[in-house]
């Protein structure tokens, strides 16, 4: 019974490494668009700025199945954009694993805005100014400047991304369902279990799994972040 | 002979500023109480405030000019800054805080050499330091040789010394006056106490509601 909790099946094991690949493209896709929109939040105003701000944190307090459904629409083979892409291109983006990275790009794009922003917005805009007057332009004043300065605090935004990017559950499963070795991600593959019956070990398995890879994620963007202001001569408190 | 020709109007809802100014002097001191508007001047010629008619021009060169649709973004105009507190790059050492617009000049345009103003300011011993490490003192000193490194057409000196103590401020003093002594950079010194300005320069503008009297 207790050695049953540490042998993983093969599928498993798919699951599990599929997860980390969703999760991986999932907080590379983010990225840019991420700092771009919380630079853009933090620094400027522009007109429609608040309704901007509105639409970023929707998946937020949305139920995770709207986003998901949305995305369908919008992307599935029969959707408003989707059958473009599908009789042009022959390119299907729903019930494939690109699509639960897309699902999870949506739902992690509003904590890694967050997490950016707030780190753009405590990096002092007079070292911007005072770098600008020294001859940089404005790229490259946030490229040398505030980008280093805001660094743990978008490592921070991109370890919660990742994070939840492997929790990722409602959107997925709206959007490209729950197919074994494509779309089964361990959340997923956790609920398998649970609707089946006498499957309560190995979901228990894939549960300690899941914590084990929540701890090591927020213990290793602490330390990461304790680093990163180190660097800076500014202490963690 | 520095010549500084300075012209701007700004309308704010509790604050109008008209200045009309020609300076030729190496350093120009501006005299006033707070709020009347010398701090603003400054962020004009620096080119952080865009005012809503005016011309700025510095040896020659055209920085600003409202009706020639003129305006030079900040990061051209070359014009040093130096503020009351120090804005020293957390995140570099004070090696690459100095040189950090040092490097962004072509070889011609550099007036100076790092170890001409290191020696100076004698901040050789700090090189490898990082800001939060240094004195008041110490980081001033920083703050003034990464602005001279950066061969600034014009230094504006915005109240260098409000944040050091008397005994810090008569560390500095000496060291600006150096500066001015031996190095052909025209200033710009805005301080509110009588004793600075008088030690740095005789020309004196004095300003008060957003309007200069010319010198007294």
């Amino acid at each position: 019974m207790w050695v049953d909790l540490f042998r993983f099946t093969s599928a498993e094991i798919v699951a599990l490494l599929l997860s980390i690949k969703v999760a991986f493209w999932c907080t590379l896709a983010i990225t840019v668009p991420g700092i771009l929109m919380a630079w853009l939040l933090a620094r400027k105003s522009f007109f429609g700025k608040s309704l901007i701000n509105a639409l970023v944190y929707m998946p937020l307090v949305l139920p995770p199945v709207v986003p998901g459904f949305l995305l369908l629409l919008l992307l599935g083979n029969h959707g408003l954009i989707g059958k473009y892409l599908y009789a042009h291109w022959g390119i299907s983006i729903a019930f494939t694993w690109f699509g639960a990275a897309i699902a999870s790009a949506v739902m992690a794009f509003p904590l890694m805005v967050s997490a950016a922003k707030l780190a753009i917005i405590q990096v002092d805009a007079d070292l911007e100014v005072a770098a600008q007057s020294l001859g940089a332009h404005p790229i490259r004043a946030f490229f040398t400047v505030t980008l280093p300065l805001a660094a743990p605090g978008i490592l921070t935004g991109l370890i919660l991304s990742f994070s939840r990017s492997l929790g990722e559950f409602g959107a997925t499963m709206a959007f490209v369902g729950n197919i074994e070795g494509e779309t089964r991600t361990l959340p997923l593959a956790i609920f398998t279990y649970i609707q089946t019956p006498g499957s309560d070990v190995p979901a228990i398995r894939l549960v300690i799994l899941s914590l084990v890879i929540a701890l090591c994620a927020l213990v290793g963007s602490q330390w990461l972040e304790r680093k990163a202001l180190a660097k800076q001569g500014r202490d963690l408190k | 002979m520095p010549m500084i020709e300075i012209r701007a109007k700004l309308h704010r809802q509790h604050f109008d500023l008209d200045v009309n100014l020609n300076m030729k002097a190496r350093v120009t001191a501006l005299f006033g109480p707070s709020g009347a508007g010398k701090s603003t001047l400054l962020s004009i010629i620096a080119g952080l405030i865009k005012p809503d008619t005016g011309r700025l021009v510095i040896n020659n060169e055209c920085l600003f000019d409202s009706q020639a649709g003129i305006n030079i973004p900040i990061h051209q105009r070359r014009i040093g800054l130096i503020f009351q507190e120090n804005r020293l790059f957390p995140h570099y050492s004070v090696q690459d805080n100095l040189t950090y617009g040092f490097n962004l000049l072509e070889k011609e345009q550099r007036q100076f050499s790092v170890k001409q103003i290191v020696t100076l300011l004698e901040i050789g011993d700090l090189l490898e330091q990082r800001p939060h490490q240094l004195s008041g003192g110490e980081k001033q000193r920083v703050v003034i040789g990464r602005a001279l490194l950066s061969s600034p057409r014009l230094l504006l000196l915005d109240e260098p010394l409000a944040s050091l103590d008397t005994k810090l401020k008569a560390q500095i003093l000496p060291f600006l006056k150096k500066i001015t002594e031996e190095i052909q950079i025209p200033m710009i010194y805005v301080s509110h106490s009588v004793e600075e300005i008088q030690q740095m320069t005789a020309h004196i503008v004095a300003m008060e509601n957003g309007v200069c009297r010319l010198p007294i």
